[in-house]
C-alpha cells in the first residue's frame, strides 16, 4: 500500500520554482531519502506532504488523504521532525512530551504509558526529568523523534534528521529510524544532503536537483545504472547532476544550519 | 508490500490511528488549548525571573509618575485620588506590555521550528491562536496580582472582594487575549524580529496614550477622544476601574466593556487563525 503518493506537485515561490512536478510514491513500511543539496527544494516537498504549505499545483496523498483537502486527517497520520532544534529546552524532556500528547489527543489512559514508551525507546528515560536546556545535540534530536511517535503516526518526516550532530550522535539517531521501521513497520520519509546517511538508512531514493527529480531508485540499482556498482553515492549525484554535492546555499539555509548546529553545542 | 513485512509481527500501535478520533470536538479543541496554556504555565514555573523584572515599569509608572501627578493635582479625577485613579490603568498597561511581547515570542518559536511542530498537529488554526491567546493570559495573571499588590502597598484603596476580584481576572484574560492576539497578527504579516522590534513601539504607545489609562477621555482633544473610544484598551482599563478601586466606577456599564473585549478577541483570533499558517512558510 502507498503511504506517500505525489502526482505533478509543483511548488513556485514567485519566479522561483522550489518543486518541479515531483512524482513519486513510497510504500508502507519504507524508508525512503530525498537526497540533494541545500536549495534543492527537500524542505519544500516535506512542507508539503505535512500540509505546512499548499502545492502551487498537482496532488500529494499521504496515508491516503489528500493533503489539500484532508489536511487535518494527513496531520493526525504523520509526525515531523523538523530541521530545527524545536523542543523547548526551559521545559524537562517529560514535558515536552506531556503537551504534544495532549495537543494530539493521545486519550488521558494512554498518555502516560506512551510517554513512557517514547522515552524508553529513544534512550532518555533516565533524562526524562532533567530540563531539555542541559540535554546534547543527540539527545534533543532523539526527543524530537520520541514526541513525533507519541500519537503512532504512520508516516515520519524527517528534514536533515543528523545535521549538526557528531558521528557517534548520528550512529544513535539512525539506529532509532532503523527500529522504527523495522519493529513499528513505520515509513519514514527524510531529507539529507550527507551520502552516507542514505546509504546506511534508505530503501531508495531520489535525487533531487534544483527541484526536479533526477534519479529514483535504490541505492544499489542507481549506482549500477552509471555503470559502476562500486561507485559511491557522491558519484552517482554528480553523474545525474552534473555537479557535486558541496554544502553550498543561501544565506538564509546556512544561517539555519548555523542556528541548528550551535543550539546542538 | 515488502516482503520483509510479513516476517514481522504486527506491531502494538499499527491499529487505526484511535489518537486522530479522540480529538475534535469542543471539549478536545478545549484541552488542547488548554495544553498551550499549560506550557506557558509550566515555562513560567521553570522560569519565574520575567515575573520580578516586567514589575519595574508598573513601579515607576505608580510609584513616580502617579505620586508627582498626584502632588501636581493636575488631572481632574472628580472624588477619586490620582493615584487610585491610574492604578487600573497601570494594570491593563502591564497586560498590554506582557501580551505585545507574544508577536515576538511566536517570531522566536518560528525561528526554532515550533511554529511548525504546532501546525502539524491535528489542531485547528484557530485552537492554537487561543491557546496562545490563553498563555497571555497565565503570563499576565501573576502580573496582576504584583500590580495589586505595589497598588495597595502605595495606599490605593483596593477591592479585595471575591467577586471584583473574579472579574479583574476575567477582563485581564480577555485584555492579554485581545493584545496578545494583534500582535501575532502582525508578527504572522511582517515574520522577522528586526522588523517587528519597531511595531511592538508602534503598537503599545497609540494604544496606550489614546486611551483612559492615566487620564479621563473627557480631557482630550476632539479627535484623540474619538479614537479613544474605539480603542479596546480604554473598555479594559474603564471595567477595571470599576472592580478594582473602592470607590471607582465605570463610565461606560461593564456589560458594555465585555462585550467590547469579547467581540475584539474573537475577530482578532479569527484574523490571526487565518494569518499563523504564515510563520511556517
Amino acid at each position: 500500500m502507498n503511504v506517500i503518493e505525489t502526482s505533478s506537485l509543483t511548488r513556485r515561490f514567485g519566479d522561483l520554482t522550489a518543486v518541479d512536478r515531483l512524482t513519486l510514491t513510497v510504500d508502507s513500511g519504507e524508508v525512503f531519502g530525498l537526497l540533494g543539496p541545500n536549495g534543492a527544494g527537500k524542505t519544500t516537498v516535506i512542507k508539503m506532504l505535512t500540509t505546512l504549505i499548499p502545492p502551487t499545483s498537482g496532488q500529494a496523498k499521504v496515508a491516503g488523504f489528500d493533503v489539500q483537502r484532508r489536511a487535518a486527517r494527513v496531520r493526525a497520520e504523520t509526525g515531523y521532525v523538523p530541521q530545527l532544534v524545536s523542543v523547548d529546552g526551559t521545559l524537562t524532556g517529560y514535558e515536552n512530551l506531556l503537551i504534544f500528547a495532549k495537543l494530539y489527543g493521545v486519550p488521558r489512559s494512554e498518555r502516560q504509558a506512551r510517554i513512557a514508551a517514547a522515552l524508553e525507546f529513544v534512550g532518555l528515560g533516565e533524562a526524562a526529568h532533567r530540563r531539555v536546556g542541559g540535554y546534547s545535540g543527540g539527545m534533543m534530536r532523539r526527543l524530537e523523534i520520541a514526541l513525533a511517535m507519541l500519537h503512532r503516526p504512520r508516516v515520519l518526516f524527517l528534514d536533515e534528521p543528523t545535521v549538526g550532530l557528531d558521528p557517534l550522535a548520528r550512529q544513535a539517531v539512525w539506529q532509532h529510524l532503523r527500529s522504527l521501521a523495522q519493529e513499528y513497520r513505520m515509513t519514514i520519509f527524510l531529507t539529507t544532503h550527507f551520502m552516507e546517511e542514505a546509504e546506511a538508512l534508505c530503501g531508495r531514493v531520489a535525487i533531487m536537483n534544483l527541484g526536479r527529480t533526477a534519479a529514483l531508485g535504490p541505492p544499489e540499482e542507481l549506482k549500477a545504472s552509471i555503470g559502476r556498482p562500486e561507485a559511491s553515492l557522491d558519484e552517482v549525484f554528480a553523474h545525474y547532476t552534473g555537479h557535486e554535492l558541496d554544502n553550498g546555499g543561501n544565506i538564509r539555509e546556512i544561517s539555519r544550519t548555523r542556528r541548528t548546529a550551535a543550539r546542538l553545542g | 508490500m515488502k516482503s520483509r513485512e510479513l516476517d514481522v509481527p504486527p506491531p502494538a500501535w499499527a491499529e487505526p490511528a484511535g489518537a486522530a478520533r479522540a480529538t475534535g470536538g469542543v471539549a478536545g479543541f478545549l484541552r488542547q488549548a488548554l495544553a498551550l496554556a499549560e506550557m506557558e504555565l509550566r515555562k513560567l514555573l521553570h522560569d519565574p525571573t520575567e515575573l520580578l523584572t516586567r514589575i519595574i515599569q508598573p513601579v515607576l509608572w505608580l510609584g513616580v509618575f502617579g505620586e508627582v501627578f498626584t502632588r501636581v493635582r493636575a488631572i481632574p479625577t472628580g472624588q477619586m485620588p490620582y493615584l487610585d485613579f491610574m492604578a487600573p490603568g497601570v494594570l491593563a498597561q502591564s497586560v498590554l506590555f506582557i501580551a505585545i511581547f507574544y508577536g515576538i515570542a511566536a517570531i522566536w518559536e518560528r525561528d526554532l521550528g515550533l511554529v511548525h511542530k504546532l501546525l502539524v498537529t491535528p489542531a485547528p488554526r484557530v485552537v492554537l491562536v487561543l491557546g496562545k491567546a490563553l498563555s497571555a493570559g497565565v503570563r499576565a495573571l501573576p502580573q496582576a496580582f504584583m500590580v495589586y499588590v505595589l497598588a495597595w502597598l502605595l495606599g490605593v484603596r483596593v477591592k479585595w472582594e471575591a467577586g471584583a476580584l473574579a472579574g479583574v481576572a476575567v477582563i485581564v484574560l480577555l485584555g492579554a487575549a485581545a493584545f496578545s492576539t494583534l500582535s501575532l497578527i502582525a508578527a504572522c504579516i511582517v515574520k522577522t524580529r528586526e522588523r517587528f522590534m519597531g511595531i511592538g513601539q508602534a503598537l503599545t504607545m497609540p494604544l496606550f496614550f489614546a486611551s483612559n489609562a492615566v487620564y479621563p477621555v473627557s480631557i482630550m482633544p476632539g479627535w484623540l477622544k474619538g479614537f479613544a473610544r474605539i480603542n479596546p484598551l480604554t473598555y479594559e482599563v474603564d471595567a477595571l476601574r470599576a472592580l478594582m478601586v473602592a470607590g471607582g466606577h465605570s463610565l461606560y456599564g461593564i456589560g458594555l466593556d465585555l462585550i467590547v473585549l469579547v467581540i475584539t478577541s474573537a475577530i482578532l483570533t479569527y484574523i490571526a487563525s487565518l494569518l499563523y499558517p504564515n510563520l511556517a512558510r
